[in-house]
């Protein structure tokens, strides 16, 4: 604390970077999966779990966090099964990280399927005939002709995962060096009036952001051939 | 070798229409052609026959080993039937090497890593065609023939008990066509691996002989003149 700087920069901007990681890893995982097996489906089924994928996208985050509380809440649909084994998400940066990872999921879910979607069903054929199963065929022929649109979705999210707020603040709260993030830190500082701080916050958050979006379109046009 | 007796309703093209198609190859018959004018039903039929999609009705059977029946419910997925099968663009994996691409059918789950028994057949089936020194490359870097060569090295390599080609020729030009043709008849008889052609073109008919399946007006038969001339 008797460094300035890292109290009011560094501290909130790692645990920025450790939610959103996080957050962005486990949303991969899992929006992969689903836009896997939503890929090419139709019918009212799929319709309906595609809407509920997607719904993040369009919900304020804080009906999110509202949703997160009476699910994951102390007292919760899942909050003694949670506690019982001793995971404690309400005002931890763990549950931050859940509640960054609803905020983002549709994010790389929307781009993961529409890129599955727009790879040539010849491909996965021919995988087939060649004696190829489901997963194989995803792994070796799906996933790498989709990984631009993939990855454009993953960076995407991680940026947005940065600047989560509402859902974040309803669950993990607002506890400066362990659920502040850079996010909620501007906001602190602003309704504190220390006006330097919150614009420093502001300008590393957008340098960070711009950083990482150019970076990944520079990847994406570098790796074009 | 081959039983087909389906019915599909096709509803891709100009023109939509219900095929049926019916026929039986003989058992020793090693190659057959599917012949017609576009848009008969021939590449469904194919496609049907690979598995890569389902007639409405009927049944198909290759020698002892049923693929589809729809009154017994049995539908074998398409990488079960061990039937080699190459489009007419090839759809060679874009991502993948010659070499990769050729030792698919046996590798790991990402299909990256040739492993050393698995890269000596894949380069014994590319020296067959005579395409050895194309295994470092990738698809967008070959021209037409070395693609159909390429497709069908990778198509045989796994082993397949029946090969099925969909228009091989047509997107090359006339010496290459009749020396490819002459080098795949060769192959085929040499691996033993019967085959069936997707073609517009009699020069192919009279190459690869065999039985003939006709298709016309929304049927598939077997031509009368069917001759076993192998």
């Amino acid at each position: 604390m008797n460094d300035p700087l890292s109290s009011l920069v560094v501290v909130p901007l790692g645990i920025s970077l450790r939610v959103a990681g996080l957050a962005t890893l486990i949303a991969f995982l899992t929006a992969i999966l689903a836009a896997w097996g939503l890929a090419r489906r139709r019918g009212p089924l799929p319709a309906v779990l595609d809407a509920l994928c997607t719904l993040p996208l369009v919900l304020p985050p804080t009906v999110l966090g509202y949703y997160l509380i009476l699910l994951v809440g102390r007292r919760g649909l899942f909050g003694q099964a949670l506690a019982d084994m001793g995971i404690q998400l309400m005002f931890s940066w763990q549950g931050a990280v859940v509640a960054a990872t609803v905020v983002i999921f549709p994010l790389i879910y929307k781009s993961a399927r529409a890129a599955l979607e727009s790879v040539d069903a010849r491909f996965e054929d021919a995988a087939r005939t060649l004696g190829a199963g489901e997963m194989r065929v995803f792994l070796s022929v799906s996933l790498p002709l989709a990984w631009r649109g993939v990855f454009a979705g993953v960076m995407l999210a991680f940026a947005r995962g940065m600047g989560e707020f509402g859902a974040t603040l309803m669950i993990a709260g607002n506890i400066p060096g362990k659920t502040q993030t850079l996010a909620l830190a501007i906001y602190s500082a602003f309704q504190a009036g220390e006006d330097v701080r919150a614009a420093l916050l502001a300008l590393v958050t957008s340098a960070l952001c711009v950083g990482l979006l150019a970076g990944a379109e520079l990847l994406l046009k570098w790796r074009l051939r | 070798m081959l039983a087909v007796d389906i019915t599909k309703q096709v509803s891709r093209g100009p023109a939509p229409f219900r095929l049926t198609a019916r026929f039986t190859l003989p058992e020793g018959c090693r190659n057959a052609v599917f012949f017609g004018p576009s848009g008969s039903g021939k590449t469904v039929t194919m496609q049907c026959i690979a598995g890569l999609m389902m007639p409405d009705s009927g049944r198909i059977a290759v020698g002892e080993t049923v693929f589809f029946d729809s009154r017994a419910g049995v539908r074998l997925p398409a990488r079960k039937r061990r039937l080699g099968y190459v489009p007419q663009d090839y759809a060679l994996f874009p991502h993948l090497t010659v070499l990769q691409n050729v030792a698919y059918a046996h590798t790991g789950p990402f299909a990256r890593h040739v492993g050393k028994r698995e890269r000596e057949g894949a380069r014994e089936m590319l020296g067959r065609f005579r395409i050895d020194h194309l295994a470092g490359r990738y698809p967008h870097e070959l021209s037409g023939g070395q693609r159909q060569r390429v497709a069908l090295a990778r198509a045989l390599n796994a082993a397949p008990r029946l090969l099925l080609m969909d228009e091989p020729f047509s997107a090359l030009d006339v010496p290459l066509r009749e020396a490819l043709r002459a080098e795949i008849r060769e192959l085929l008889a040499q691996l033993g691996i019967p085959s069936i052609i997707i073609t517009h073109d009699p020069a192919d008919v009279e190459a690869f002989g065999g039985a003939r399946v006709v298709f016309e007006g929304g049927r598939a038969s077997l031509a009368a003149d069917a001759g076993d001339d192998e």
